[in-house]
């Protein structure tokens, strides 16, 4: 029998980029086939080809034996592809319904949408698959967990039978994994084509039936879960060798450089974000910051750097109380902030490379006397800036946007760690980077750290927490719902703690053994 | 920790009370200040409650007031809502804010109208009827802002319109086949700025400016050659007003609302439209997703680029209206530049009414109350010379915008070209 | 073994000097005509669609093209003639007639009489002074697109200054000119700036859009100056004409009449010279420019959004002004009421067509003003309405922003540009 799916030769070039090199894959009929490959390896473009968001420039796609010519989701959606994206493609100001109709409305005397037959429909999917959820919730309120479960019923709500997951554990808990896991397997029971794109090992290992590695748009392998062990799979996805473990050495503490006290933030809509913090950081540690996106991280970030004007509290740094202070005069206390949206909030894409590693510090010595830019000497630094912390980069006079997300995050963090800091500030530090440089920018921290700085380290992913802090906070609905030692935490009591378990019901369920054993940075 | 953290939220709410209840008190002291301390104690002030011209409406005696008493009264409303502000604090300030908002201008009017008569179902009136403009021109707003295409040409495609009004319907002595021309030569704008936003991705304000420039440069030019040469072809009919059985004989809301021309009607009828296309149609779903979340539209197989052009144009037909309005709605004459800003009033009603036909409508009626107070109070000769009554309207503008804005939510991809890729 | 140790040492040192160099070396700068070629085009183009225009709004033109199928020559003939005295009066009314030089060489020669030789220059004259306004309004609009603002309000704001310079100008009396002229001058820019830097906090402290804030602003300056006019500020007699300005507020003449040609001219280049230096060798400029490309990234590097909002439509405000206050104290030497100039608009069109760049706007200015002055001539010689110059100008913004159609248009294969400034954030935040 024909396999359900088979990709034969695509490729598609972007400028600068061949994403798909001439990419073979096939899926077989109920199977759970997993596509892994580190950032920017080409798994998303390879699906959103099949998905007929983008258009191959050559090679052919067969569904169950047939030709298929997928100019636009429509023709997936009718072949019956479905896809759950990474960034959830969901309307917030919609109700579940409405966001599941969309685009195969049920009508009511051909003109007005039919509400009711609709959630009555979605009702039944959510039944028939255990996904639980309320029609009629607003996309807005409901946790990311449900939200992907409304993108599954999305999915089978047009009759799906080869789903696409991409990245689908990105945003989830522990325990989160879990469930989605085991609605995988159920839909896979009855009868549905699994595609399931990621790049984390251990979730390979557990789901998958056969595994697909590709590196830099290439497929470089075919294998399954009985037959690879997760260092050859690490090996085959980057290319070499990989040091699954950040080393570094026992910390050591020393004063109070951060200092927060009951601190109460409101978002943008006036709607309380953090709600009574209290913690400190010492020079020479790392203190990370767990929890699901969306519990206040980035508001209490935001305060911190004094982007956000806090209600009520203190925040103190080396002793100065920066309560209200502004942001400049924050970073002039020695604060350095890597953003967790480089392109938005950490660089100035069209300004040159020389321009963004002088970004907070063009207005002083020697780079400015008076009101005048001295370039030769900002030149002269900017170079030097770039060869220390390996920027690849044809000059410093080219547009930041040109370079790599990677050499774009070493950008920041050069200019960051070129200033005399003691308190370093770290919103997802490495998200979407490849390996190379998650490695780079790790071993940056824990140096930072060994040189007496005091680190924040704020970060939805579990695995980088576990790697590089010493200490390890749990955000939960913008309060620490814990502050432990790195030595006591595991994934699982942090994942119930993100959950929003409390800290007495978490710790009795320590007992549990863990999922699968870490591997920090992957 | 969750009872302290629900103490900490009382504690910032009450502070955000404390500047909404100082405002009340402050508009207090106002009213006391510039018409308690102004006004004698035995004038009173008449409301005419009858249109000054022909109606089928039922008549109405005058409402009048003492206007010391009435002046007072109005100043305790405010302070009290501003003392139980501070003291207490309403749930929701909205309502109070509109109270506040509304015994301020009562206070005015019967400052102005001491000792004098005012017809205020005139005035109202004509409030409605200089609030068209300002309402279609929202209309064309939300039509394109929905789809996420902000356009600030609203303007032009307005003046347009009302050029294209005036010239076809004097050539043709047709008002019919004038609101069409308007309405046609409106879309053809529409139809620019939109393959201008949504094909070459230009900045969609960059875009907006340049019809509003082309169209200005296009009317006079137009108006120049021709219309000011041969004056015939500016001498369009006008729709005349037409009052609707049953409806126009309610007392007020009859003369008020229900003895205007068809265009007025047509307005009307919009709204309706507009509302039960946005909210209870497929169109509307889509074209609420595609100023969302254009992508999440774009996966579910829905044409973002198409549902643009058309939302835009459709816009272009609405503005056309509009534009009409102004010659062959009412003065019946095409005059160069016209429209003075009431395009860009329109986008302010539109954002004060969050993006509904009917909260835009609402705004556009304060808009064209503001307009016509001015006309009134030029009337009763209040102290204030005609160029500061004139400025109301703008200013106005000014302080709904920058009161408004933050809290209303625009669509959230307002004015991002959408890319593929 | 040290010795190895050291030329270890020597090579890294030599391979870092090396990377250096290599990241401090410029790249080939792009060519010149390739930055030219596009507004060139763009600008041929809209003349050539204006051309369009002209021909398709001439009544007797139009019908001759009744007759096309039967006597097409002579419709295109009647096109061509039509499209050529336009445009040949547009030059003569701009540039000058050659004839006319000429002459009034050989007169000069002959007789040593100037007033010819005048005359024939005046056209360049007329056309410089026209241009002097547009600089101001030019690189008040490049100004606030630098900072990611569009500042549609020049127009009302070049009404302010206008007032505020011929207040001072002829209220004050007594005072040396190198005092009271740029007091004059100043204050005008002063008051201007003020006036915009309003539309500059509401965007900063409430969000609400700088377009919105400056047309009703533009509104509102229109009514109070002809208040003012009509009042306080009004000349004895009927009309709204304010009183002349003070001999020592004149910006200074070099020629006599008809020759209007005045000092604005070089304030005019002096100022765009600051501006240049401004925003791309002082710290203020870096602030402006990074709050205009990237205001989030901007706010996180320690630069104040607010303060540079208020400051950047202030500067813009101010250049505005000097618009103003360069044609009461340059031209006309009082302020009549509805002397509405549009040059506020235009500089729209001009500060697109200059990428806001000071020497671009000076550049784009020049053109405009010659534009400007030839199309008064090509009215009254060819009937051609003035408003001809709005039309061209829309249609050069569209090129200019949509490059894409330039490109189609002449099959031309040019570099896209990285990152164009964005000024459509949305509504508010």
């Amino acid at each position: 029998m024909a396999p359900v799916l088979e990709l034969r030769g695509i490729t598609k070039a972007f400028p600068g980029v061949l994403a798909n090199d001439h990419i073979d894959l096939t899926l077989e009929e109920g199977e759970i086939l997993a596509l892994l490959g580190e950032n920017g390896a080409g798994k998303t473009t390879l699906m959103n080809i099949l998905y007929g968001l983008y258009q191959p420039d050559a090679g052919e796609i067969f569904v169950r034996g047939k030709k298929a010519e997928i100019h636009q989701p429509n023709d997936a959606i009718r072949l019956g592809i479905g896809m759950v994206h990474q960034h959830f493609m969901l309307v917030p100001v919609f109700t579940v319904t409405e966001n599941v109709m969309l685009g195969v409305e049920s009508m009511r005397y051909g003109v007005f949408l039919d509400r009711r037959k609709a959630a009555a429909k979605v009702r039944e999917i959510s039944e028939q698959y255990k996904l639980e959820v309320n029609p009629d919730d607003y996309i807005r309120d409901l946790p990311v967990g449900v939200q992907q479960r409304v993108e599954i019923i999305k999915v089978l709500y047009r009759k799906a039978d080869i789903l696409i997951l991409d990245e689908p554990t990105a945003v989830l808990t522990p325990q989160e994994v879990e469930e989605l896991f085991k609605i995988i397997r159920s839909l896979k029971e009855q009868g549905k084509s699994i595609i399931f794109i990621t790049h984390k090992l251990k979730e390979v290992m557990a789901i998958a039936d056969r595994i697909t590695v590709l590196r830099q748009g290439r497929a470089v392998g075919t294998t399954t879960p009985a037959e690879a062990t997760m260092e050859r799979l690490a090996q085959m996805m980057v290319g070499r060798e990989v040091e699954l473990v950040v080393k570094k050495k026992e910390a050591k503490p020393g004063d109070v450089v951060l200092d927060v006290e009951n601190l109460h933030v409101v978002d943008h809509r006036g709607n309380p974000a953090v709600r009574g913090v209290t913690f400190n950081v010492r020079a020479g540690e790392v203190l990370g910051v767990a929890g699901v996106q969306g519990n206040g991280q980035t508001e209490l970030v935001r305060a911190l750097t004094g982007l956000l004007r806090p209600e009520i509290g203190h925040i103190r740094i080396n002793g100065v109380d920066v309560t209200h202070a502004s942001p400049r005069a924050i970073l002039e206390q020695g604060v350095a902030h890597v953003p967790e949206d480089r392109q938005k909030d950490g660089l100035i894409l069209k300004y040159p490379v020389h321009d963004n590693l002088v970004l907070n510090t063009y207005y002083v010595p020697p780079f400015a006397k008076g009101l005048n830019l001295q370039f030769q000497k900002i030149y002269e630094a900017a170079a030097e800036r770039a060869y220390e912390f390996d920027i690849r980069t044809p000059s410093i006079y080219v547009p930041v946007a040109t370079l790599s997300g990677g050499n774009q995050q070493k950008t920041i963090v050069a200019r960051e760690f070129s200033r005399p800091i003691r308190l370093l500030i770290a919103s997802q530090p490495t998200r979407g980077l490849d390996v190379g440089s998650i490695e780079y920018i790790h071993q940056r921290i824990v140096q930072k750290r060994d040189e007496g700085c005091a680190v924040l380290l704020v970060s939805p992913e579990l695995d980088e927490i576990l790697a590089l802090s010493d200490r390890i906070a749990v955000m939960y609905r913008g309060q620490f719902v814990a502050i432990l030692p790195a030595a006591e935490a595991t994934r699982q009591k942090l994942g119930l703690l993100m959950a929003g378990v409390t800290a007495a019901e978490a710790m009795s369920a320590e007992e549990a053994p863990a999922a699968v054993e870490e591997n920090p940075a992957l | 920790m969750a009872v302290a953290a629900q103490n900490a939220e009382l504690i910032i709410a009450r502070r955000r009370h404390i500047g909404t209840g100082v405002f009340f008190l402050l508009v207090a002291l106002l009213i006391l200040a510039f018409f308690v301390r102004t006004t004698a104690p035995d004038l009173t002030t008449t409301f005419g409650l009858n249109p000054a011209r022909l109606t089928t409406a039922l008549r109405l005696p005058d409402l009048v007031l003492p206007s010391l008493p009435s002046l007072w009264f109005l100043t305790v409303v405010c302070a009290f809502l501003g003392g139980w502000q501070l003291a207490k604090g309403f749930r929701s300030t909205g309502w109070a804010l509109g109270v506040v908002a509304f015994a301020f201008v009562a206070a005015f009017l019967i400052w102005a109208a001491r000792g004098k008569s005012m017809n205020l179902v005139g005035m109202l009136s004509s409030s409605v009827l200089r609030a068209i403009p300002i309402a279609l021109g929202a209309f064309c707003g939300i039509l394109c802002e929905r789809a996420a295409v902000i356009n600030i040409a609203i303007e032009g495609m307005m003046l347009t319109g009302a050029f294209m009004a005036a010239w076809i319907g004097s050539i043709t002595h047709s008002l019919w086949i004038g609101l069409l021309a308007a309405m046609l030569s409106s879309m053809f704008l529409a139809a620019i700025l939109a393959v201008l936003s949504i094909k070459f991705k230009v900045d969609q304000i960059v875009s907006g400016t340049v019809i509003n420039i082309f169209a200005t440069g296009l009317t006079s030019y137009l108006s120049a050659k021709f219309l000011q040469v041969y004056q015939n072809l500016n001498n369009p009919d006008i729709f005349k007003p037409i009052p609707l059985p049953v409806l126009s004989r309610i007392p007020i809301l009859g003369p008020v609302f229900f003895e205007h021309n068809v265009i007025v009607y047509i307005t009307f009828l919009l709204l309706i439209l507009i509302h039960v296309m946005l909210f209870y149609t497929r169109w509307g779903l889509r074209t609420r997703a595609v100023g969302e979340h254009p992508k999440a539209a774009d996966t579910l197989g829905v044409n973002v680029f198409r549902t643009r052009y058309i939302n835009v144009i459709m816009g272009g037909l609405v503005a056309g209206i509009g534009g009409a309005f102004f010659t062959i709605g009412s003065v019946g004459r095409f005059d160069e530049v016209m429209t003075a800003g009431k395009g860009f009033i329109g986008l302010a009603a539109m954002i004060f009414g969050k993006w509904t036909p009917f909260g835009a409508f609402g705004s556009s009626l304060i808009f064209g109350f503001a307009d016509s107070l001015q006309t009134k109070l030029q009337i009763l000769q209040v102290p204030i010379p005609s160029e500061f009554l004139l400025m109301a309207p703008y200013l106005v503008t000014m302080i709904v915008l920058a009161g408004v804005i933050g809290r209303a939510v625009p669509p959230a991809a307002d004015g991002q070209p959408y890319e593929k890729q | 073994m040290s010795e190895q140790k050291e030329r270890a040492l020597q090579n890294s040192q030599d391979t870092r000097a090396q990377a250096l160099a290599k990241l401090l070396l410029r790249p080939a700068r792009g060519s010149l005509l390739q930055a030219i070629l596009l507004p060139v085009l763009a600008v041929f183009t809209a003349l050539v669609i204006g051309a369009l225009v002209i021909v398709f709004t001439d009544l007797q033109v139009l019908n001759l093209y009744k007759d096309f199928f039967s006597a097409p020559g002579k419709a295109l003939a009647a096109s061509w003639k039509a499209i050529a005295s336009a445009y040949s009066a547009l030059f003569k009314g701009s540039i000058g007639n050659p004839a006319e030089f000429a002459k009034a060489f050989s007169v000069l020669r002959e007789t040593g009489d100037t007033a010819p030789l005048r005359q024939a220059f005046w056209p360049i004259s007329e056309s410089l002074v026209t241009s002097v306004p547009y600089i101001f309004a030019g690189l008040a609009v490049a100004l606030g697109f630098q900072c990611g603002l569009f500042n549609i309000g020049a127009e009302g704001q070049i009404f302010i200054g206008a007032l505020a310079s011929v207040y001072v100008g002829y209220s004050i009396k007594g005072l040396p000119q190198y005092i009271h002229l740029p007091l004059a001058f100043f204050a005008g820019a002063a008051a201007a700036g003020l006036w915009a830097a309003v539309a500059g906090l509401l965007k900063a402290k409430t969000g609400a859009h700088e377009v919105i804030n400056t047309i009703m602003m533009n509104y509102i300056a229109f009514l109070l100056s002809d208040w003012l006019l009509n009042g306080p500020m009004k000349r004895p007699g009927w009309s709204p004409i304010s009183p002349a300005i003070q001999d020592s507020a004149w910006l200074p003449k070099f020629f006599p009449d008809p020759l209007r040609f005045h000092a604005g001219f070089f304030v005019a280049l002096g100022i765009a010279a600051v501006v240049y230096w401004l925003l791309f060798k002082t710290t203020i400029g870096f602030e402006i420019r990074s709050v205009g490309a990237n205001p989030d990234a901007a706010r996180y590097a320690g630069i104040s959004v607010t303060r540079n909002f208020i400051l950047a439509m202030f500067l813009s405000g101010a250049l505005a002004g000097m618009a103003g206050a360069n044609e009461v104290l340059g031209v006309n030497h009082q302020l009549a009421s509805a002397f509405s100039s549009g040059y506020g608009f235009d500089s729209i069109a001009l500060a697109l067509l200059g990428k806001s760049h000071p020497v671009g706007v000076v550049l784009a200015a020049l053109l405009f003003g010659t534009l400007r002055s030839g199309a008064t001539r090509m009215q009254s010689l060819a009937g051609v309405p003035i408003d001809i110059i709005s039309i061209l100008q829309a249609l050069v913004i569209i090129f200019i922003a949509a490059p894409a159609i330039i490109r189609w248009l002449y099959r031309l294969r040019l570099e896209r540009e990285v990152g164009e400034t964005v000024f459509t954030r949305g509504w508010g935040q």
